[in-house]
Parts: structure tokens; sequence; C-alpha cells
């Protein structure tokens, strides 16, 4: 037997390495449930579209919905704001990008591509979460009369967009659309 | 954890700095490398490693488990399902934690039961023997609040059962029965502290683990023959030797775990914990989960009063007496032989209690008729009578078969056959194969 | 070895008690006076998802639905099932939306405080018949009628000895939907000679709390039409809607089938390599 091991070197060594791979693989494979249960679940991921009525939203005033745990700002725009806005030379913004998931991932941030299209322009419906950390930015506020965030002073315009401060990106236009001319579904 | 004869050295600069000032690499290598262990140990001890993963298993999946429950009479059953239909792997994860607690018990009823056969209770391994009884305790109480977490039919009842026992108490029970539940019946002040106790409880059993394996190592393990190691030649070091065993045995369990885990999930649970919990209605027959089932037996074997004592309080105590007797084991025997090996009547006894408390556990199952009860009552004062009366008799009474005089003796013997096809090789083995 | 005999040995001395028990039991049966429920044991179906290898029958899950919707969730809610798990049963995202809108839920409240109902969503749960359980109990001569979302695995008859030993390698775990389907197969049956039926309640051999329960026979032959030209009988929804009661409990049931055949397959495989390894080490000491 002894002398049989001596002679085997290889197969003693390989027989060593294999089981300890294995047992690496099951400790990997073991390891993926206990991380993966910390993705959003399902009944999360199924996201619940929102439907908000807008008919009492007057020009000038705004709501906030809620959607996937987020606060959503819908306005309704002046013209004095919409005019302001598109009056901002694009080089001029911090963040030239729409950030609006409803067109192509690289448009322009100009007013139309931020707020709900043609002939709805008054309409700007964006996630109110501040790009920079998360903390909700207040209303008609700020420097550029749009939003402001007092958490780190990220001042945005009237389209949304960053202006000023530590903010890296205009606010997130989320997926939506108006299925009446009363009622936008969000999600 | 065996100071005093450390064989560790150090071999990198690095390796030196950390052992002159925390020297946990050398707790590690003396403790579980070079530590000296019987060469004829077999897979009855490989349970204590067995005991250690499924100790890990619980703690793991209860951790995340514990990212998605929600402790609220209100919540609890609907958090359970919402981890079974919508967390992610969330089905496997509860299924590993509620077959893992059924496993972990499997598993330290053989390590109790090959304690009991090997001797391994006696001096001077009586504090070892009874840090292992305070963590069977602990995990009984673990066990029992976690099933009572999820917020079924039978987690309500076998709650109100359980904390019931504690009204058997002459004049402060009804009080220390409120205490517990934190009001007059359970509800959503019982259901949150035994969430809390129940995530605190595994973590003391993990440090009684520590103690547990600390009193392992001062003492040393027992064997098969009961001898303790007198030479080198009867011992092997830790790794690789107990090492691999150990991991064989782990395997082989998990494939059992696995098993029940993906095969039958529900086979040891009950049916009725999947109706959430109604307070206004008993389910027809209440039993405890499977490990708890022998004690319950016992409870319900006594329907009698002994003199002051009621049937009541009778049945508490002899359940509380049936786990208390096992902390006087190291006492109760009294033979002068270790091993169950060269003691043929208490062989005998022994395999007739491990009968008996399987019949327990089925007693235990059945509904509380007559037949039962009486056959409940015979297999009860088996129980009693093996750790009362067996146990110290025998000891004085028995002749026991010749003992070796040493381990490695024992192991040429038995292995007469193939020792001859490589002499000598077997007693040189351990230090020429390092 | 001797170990393992003797230990056989008492434990088939424990074994003859415990049949010794049970025929004792058995003989306490009187016809008229049943103590022990149910009745008569249900009978073992062949389920598509028995075994290691079983999965579900996604046209039959499909049956079993409509089933559900046409005749049982009149009374019964299934309130842990949502409407996009029902992709799991083979439907598309615009069939399971279409489904859900047949449903009404309540949601709210609107900007006005006003509670309103609404076309369900896929992310909805299927809405109780009742508003609360009193109202399901006042509906029903004080019966509610319960949930079906966990019925299949709230339901088992007990298996008894030695069948459960049995159990363990057959992987028997189809209790659940066994009892369901000879329930609903188990109506209209004349109750033995003297035996007293209480009034509102209907003889049911099958029922697991009592001899008569407060459910009518729920379905008869052709009550629902199937489109994929199976029997439309009693027996065949049972089976169907007993399949799809085990799916709405265990929605997972064929991932963890699957998963597990891995598992064991990897654990055998490592075993080996640990057994090996093992001899290895272990070759030239004796032990």
């Amino acid at each position: 037997m002894s002398a049989n091991e001596t002679a085997e070197p290889t197969r003693r060594d390989f027989l060593y390495i294999a089981t300890g791979m294995a047992g690496v693989v099951a400790a990997a494979s073991v390891a993926w449930p206990f991380i993966d249960q910390m993705r959003p679940d399902a009944s999360t991921l199924a996201l619940a579209t929102v439907d908000v009525d807008v008919s009492s939203v007057e020009e000038g005033m705004s709501i906030t919905a809620k959607w996937r745990g987020k606060p959503i700002f819908i306005r309704n725009r002046t013209a004095a704001e919409i005019e302001e806005a598109k009056e901002v030379p694009l080089t001029e913004l911090k963040d030239p990008i729409a950030r609006n998931a409803n067109i192509p991932a690289d448009a322009q941030a100009t007013d139309i591509d931020r707020s709900a299209g043609e002939g709805k322009e008054n309409w700007i419906v964006m996630v109110g979460s501040c790009t920079h950390l998360g903390c909700v930015p207040l209303g008609q506020s700020g420097d550029f009369g749009g939003w402001f965030c007092p958490c780190h002073g990220s001042h945005y315009d009237t389209a949304g967009r960053i202006r000023k401060g530590p903010a890296p990106e205009n606010l997130a236009v989320p997926t939506f659309e108006f299925i009446s001319d009363t009622t936008i579904r969000i999600g | 954890m065996s100071a005093g004869h450390s064989t560790y050295t150090p071999t990198s600069g690095l390796g030196r700095w950390v052992d002159a000032r925390m020297p946990l690499p050398r707790l590690v290598h003396d403790s579980f490398v070079s530590f000296p262990i019987p060469r004829n140990l077999n897979y009855a001890y490989t349970f204590g490693g067995i005991l250690s993963i499924m100790l890990v298993v619980q703690i793991l999946t209860g951790v995340v488990l514990a990212m998605h429950y929600t402790a609220s009479t209100l919540l609890a059953f609907d958090s359970v399902e919402k981890i079974m239909r919508d967390v992610n792997s969330g089905w496997l994860l509860r299924y590993l934690h509620s077959n893992g607690a059924s496993m972990f018990f499997f598993a330290v009823f053989i390590h109790i039961f090959r304690g009991l056969y090997y001797g391994s209770y006696k001096a001077p391994r009586e504090l070892l023997w009874i840090l292992g009884c305070i963590i069977f305790l602990l995990m009984m109480a673990a066990g029992f609040m976690g099933y009572v977490l999820p917020w079924g039919q039978m987690s309500f009842w076998g709650a109100t059962v359980i904390t019931g026992f504690f009204t058997a108490i002459p004049l402060v029970g009804e009080w220390v029965q409120q205490l517990l539940l934190g009001g007059f019946a359970v509800d959503n002040p019982t259901l949150n502290r035994f969430f809390s106790l129940h995530y605190l409880i595994p973590f003391m059993i993990a440090g009684v683990v520590v103690l547990h394996i600390w009193a392992l190592h001062v003492t040393g393990q027992t064997n098969p023959t009961g001898i303790e190691i007198k030479s080198k030649t009867d011992s092997l070091p830790f790794t690789p030797y107990a090492t691999i065993k150990d991991a064989l045995g782990m395997v082989v369990f998990l494939l059992l775990f696995a098993y029940f885990v993906f095969y039958l999930p529900n086979y040891l649970g009950h049916p009725d914990n999947y109706i959430v919990a109604n307070p206004l209605k008993t389910p027809a027959h209440i039993v405890p989960e499977w490990y708890f089932l022998p004690f319950y037996a016992i409870l319900r074997a006594i329907t009698f009063n002994i003199g002051p004592i009621d049937s009541k309080l009778g049945g508490v105590l002899a359940m509380f007496g049936s786990i208390a007797v096992l902390f006087f084991v190291p006492w109760l025997d009294t033979s002068k032989v270790r091993s169950a090996v060269y003691r043929p009547w208490y062989k005998l006894f022994f395999w007739l209690f491990v009968v008996d408390a399987i019949l327990l556990g089925w007693l235990g199952s059945r509904p509380a008729e007559p037949i039962y009860v009486v056959m409940a009552q015979i297999a009860t004062l088996y129980y009693f009578g093996f750790f009362l009366v067996i146990m110290p008799v025998l000891g004085l009474i028995e002749t026991p078969r010749r003992l070796p005089n040493s381990i490695t003796e024992a192991v040429l013997a038995k292995n007469h056959g193939s020792a001859a096809a490589h002499p000598a090789g077997a007693a040189a083995a351990p230090e020429t194969k390092a | 070895m001797k170990k393992i005999l003797s230990g056989l040995a008492a434990l088939c001395l424990g074994a003859t008690m415990a049949t010794a028990a049970l025929s004792q039991e058995e003989a306490h049966h009187d016809e008229a006076n049943p103590t022990h429920f149910p009745i008569h044991r249900p009978a073992e179906m062949d389920w598509s998802f028995a075994g290691p290898f079983g999965r579900y029958d996604k046209g039959q899950l499909q049956r079993g639905l409509k089933v559900y919707k046409e005749v049982c969730s009149a009374c019964h809610s299934l309130r842990l099932v949502s409407f996009r798990t029902l992709e799991d049963l083979g439907y598309s995202d615009e069939q399971v939306r279409a489904l859900a809108a047949e449903y009404e839920v309540t949601d709210g409240p609107n900007a006005d405080g006003e509670m309103f109902t609404r076309a369900a969503l896929p992310s909805d749960h299927f809405p109780s018949p009742y508003p609360n359980d009193e109202a399901a109990a006042a509906s029903n001569n004080g019966a509610a009628p319960p949930d079906l979302s966990l019925m299949a695995k709230a339901r088992t008859v007990e298996r008894g000895f030695p069948r459960f030993v049995f159990d363990v390698f057959t992987q028997y775990q189809e209790g659940g939907p066994d009892y369901v389907h000879a329930l609903l197969t188990g109506y209209g049956q004349t109750p033995p000679e003297g035996m007293d039926i209480p009034e509102g309640t209907h003889y049911n051999p099958y029922f697991i709390a009592a001899k008569s329960l407060a459910m009518p026979q729920p379905i008869s032959d052709d009550q629902v039409t199937y489109d994929d030209g199976m029997p439309q009988t009693v027996d065949q929804y049972s089976r169907d809607v007993s399949a799809f009661l085990m799916w709405a409990a265990e929605p997972h049931l064929d991932e963890r089938k699957m998963i597990g055949f891995r598992v064991i397959i990897f654990l055998l495989l490592f075993i080996g390599l640990v057994w090996m390894t093992k001899r290895k080490v272990w070759a030239g000491v004796a032990h």
C-alpha cells in the first residue's frame, strides 16, 4: 500500500485538487441564493403602474404622486417657465442628455425632450429624487426658478435640468404616457 | 485551546509578528491541525463536525430570512408566504431553515446517543457533557420559538400549550405564564419577544459550543474502546485524518439534508401550520415538532396524581425531568468501564433505550387514547428506569469483557487479518505519513 | 454489524407493539358513530408533479384555474396568489392582463379620500368574494369558506405507521391534492344506517374533520366547458382543480425539483471524491 502511494504522487495530488475544487464550487453555488435573496423580489419588480388624474392641476400647479416608493413630480408649467427653459443654450447645461425614459437614451436635453412632448409641452413629469444623493428637491425655488435640493444645494431649472451644485444629472423622467387628456399612467 | 504543548512554529516573518501579538493561527493549528485524535474513531464521532455545520447553516439562513420576515401577528404568516413565493430563492432558504432545524436535532440525537453508548460523559468529561446538555436545552428553546414565528395554527397552539406548562407551577404559575406571554394569551407581544429570542439563542449556542470544544480539547476525545490515549501510536494528528473523515460525514449528511429540502420539504412539518393562526379555534389534535415528541409523550403519560402533585404538574415535572436527568448521567453511571463495547448488558439496555425513545416519539404523535397512554406510561417508566436504576445498578453488578491495554492493541486485534498484509506499517504510519 | 442487527431487532419489537396498538384502534370503529376522520382514506392519484422528476402539467393547471374561476371562486378566496404568477401556467403577459382585468379590486383612497374599485392588474392578488370573514360566514350558514391558497399543503390525511416510513423513500408528498380530489368526488354517498347527519351539512366520508361538512357538492358533470377535449366529469374537474391548488400552494415546485436533482448529483460526485481522498489519507493506517 505505502509503496503504491509513493509511486503515484500525481494521482493523489489530482484527487486532493479535484476534491478541493469541488468544495469551492459547492461553496460558491451555496453563496448565490444568499446574495440572490437581497435583490428586489417578484412583487416589487411587478411594478404596479400608477394612474394619476391631472384634471385639477392648473397651469402653474404641481402634484406629487408615488411610484416605486419614490415621489413623482407632475407639473403643469407656465408659459413663462417654458420660455425660460427653451432659451437656455445646450452648451450652458451641466448635463446635456435628456434623461427621459420615453425617448432614445442619447437625446439632447432640449426643453421639448424634457417635457411630455409635442402639444403637451406644459407638462413635465420627473422622479422627484435629486440625482446627487436622493433627497427630494423643493419646487419653484433655487437660482433658476425650478427645483432646489436643500440637502447639498443643487439647483435645477424649470425643465428639471441641473444647473448648479453637486448633482451630476438632470432629474430623471420616468416611463409615462397620457392615457387620456386628464390621466397620466406612470410605469 | 490546548495550551502548554503547542507545536506551532510560524515560518514567515508575518506569522511570527502575528503570533507575538494575537496567536490565533497558533490556536487554530493546535486545535484543528496538530491536535491528537484517537486513531480508532468511527463515523459516529463525525456528528460534532456535522452539528457545527448545521449551526452555521441555521444562523446564515436565519439571518437572511429575518431580512424578509415581519414579526407581527397581522403580517407574520403573509411575510413567510411572501418569502415562499416572491423573494428570490426564498423558498429554498426557508425550506433549508425549517428542515435544517430537523436535521440539527436528528444529528444532535445521534451525537447524544453516541455519548451514552461510549460513555463519553464519564470522568474527566463531566463538564463537557453538561455543556452539551446546555446546548441541547438552548436548541430546544430556539426550535420551539422558531416554530411559533410562521404564525400558523400549530405555531399558535404549540405556543399556547408550551407556555401553559408554567401554569402548573404552584402559586406563581399564572404570573410566570403572563410574564412569558406579555399578556393573557399568545399574541403580538409574545410573537415579538419570541422573534427576538429566536434570533439571540443561536449566538448563545455558538458561545456554549466554543466552551464545549474547549472542554473537549482539554480532555481529548473518547473513542470506541473508552481507553485514553497512552502513547503516540494511539493517536493521529487532527489534520488530515479527522478533517477528511469529518468532511466525508458532513457531505453524506448534507445529501440527506438536500433530499429532504428538495424532495420532502414538508414531510417533517405539520399541515396545520399552513393555516393562519386562529385564537378562537384549536386544531383537532396538537402535536409539536417531531423532535419534541418523546418529551411530549412523557408529559402526557402522567395522567394520575402522585401524592400532593396533581397530574398536570406531574406531567410537566416528568417532562422537564426527562431532560434534567441527562445532566446527572456522569454520576448515575457507576461502571468502571467507559465504553458499551465491553459492557454486554449495558449494550442491550442501551439499544432498548434507543427503541424506547423512538417509541415515545411515535406515541407523542398519537391522540391521547387509552392504549397509547398505557404504552406511553410503560415507555416513560423505562426511560427513567434506564437512567435512575439500570445505570447505577448495572455498573455495580455487571462483569465487563476484558479490556485491551491500549487503543493500538485494540486496533491491531481488530485488523488482525489486514494488519498481516503490511506488518508494523500501521503502528509507524502516523509519524511517517505526515 | 452486530450493533445494527440488534438495533433492528429492537426496532421490530417496537414496530410490532405499534401495529398491535393500531389494530386496536381500528377495532374501535363503529360504522354509524365514527371517531376517526376521514372515514375513508383518500385514494392515491397519479399526479404529473409527483416524484423526483415531477413537473406541473400546464394544460391541467389551466383547466384547474378555469374550474376555480367558474366554480370555487364564488365562495373561496385565493388571497396569496397574484395574477402575475399565472404566467407559470403558460399564459402570456397580455393573457394575464386580460385575465386580471376580469376581476375588480378595491383601491384607494383617491384624492377625495374615497375608496374606489378598478379592474385588477397583474400585480394584484385574487380578490376575495366576500369583504371580510364575518360576511363570508354570514352568507354561508356560519361556516366561512376557507381560503384556498395553501389548501393543498394545509390538508393532509395522517398517513399512519408504517406508511409514513415508506413515504420517505417513495417521496409521497401529494396528500393535499389527493385529499382535495377525494373530497370533491366523495359527495352523493348514502351515510351508513343510523348515522346522524346534522342539518345544513352534507355527508362526505372523505372530509378530514367530521362525517359531514357545510359545503354542498360544489361541482357536477359538464358544469365547466373544457376546450381541449378533456372529459367534463367531476373526477376530471377534481383532478385539475387539485393540481391547480397544489400549484397555488407550492408555485416553485418545478424549480425545486430541478435544482434538487442537480444538487443531489453534485453531492453524490462530491461524496465520491471526498471518499476517495479519505481512503488515500487513511491508507496504511490501521484504525
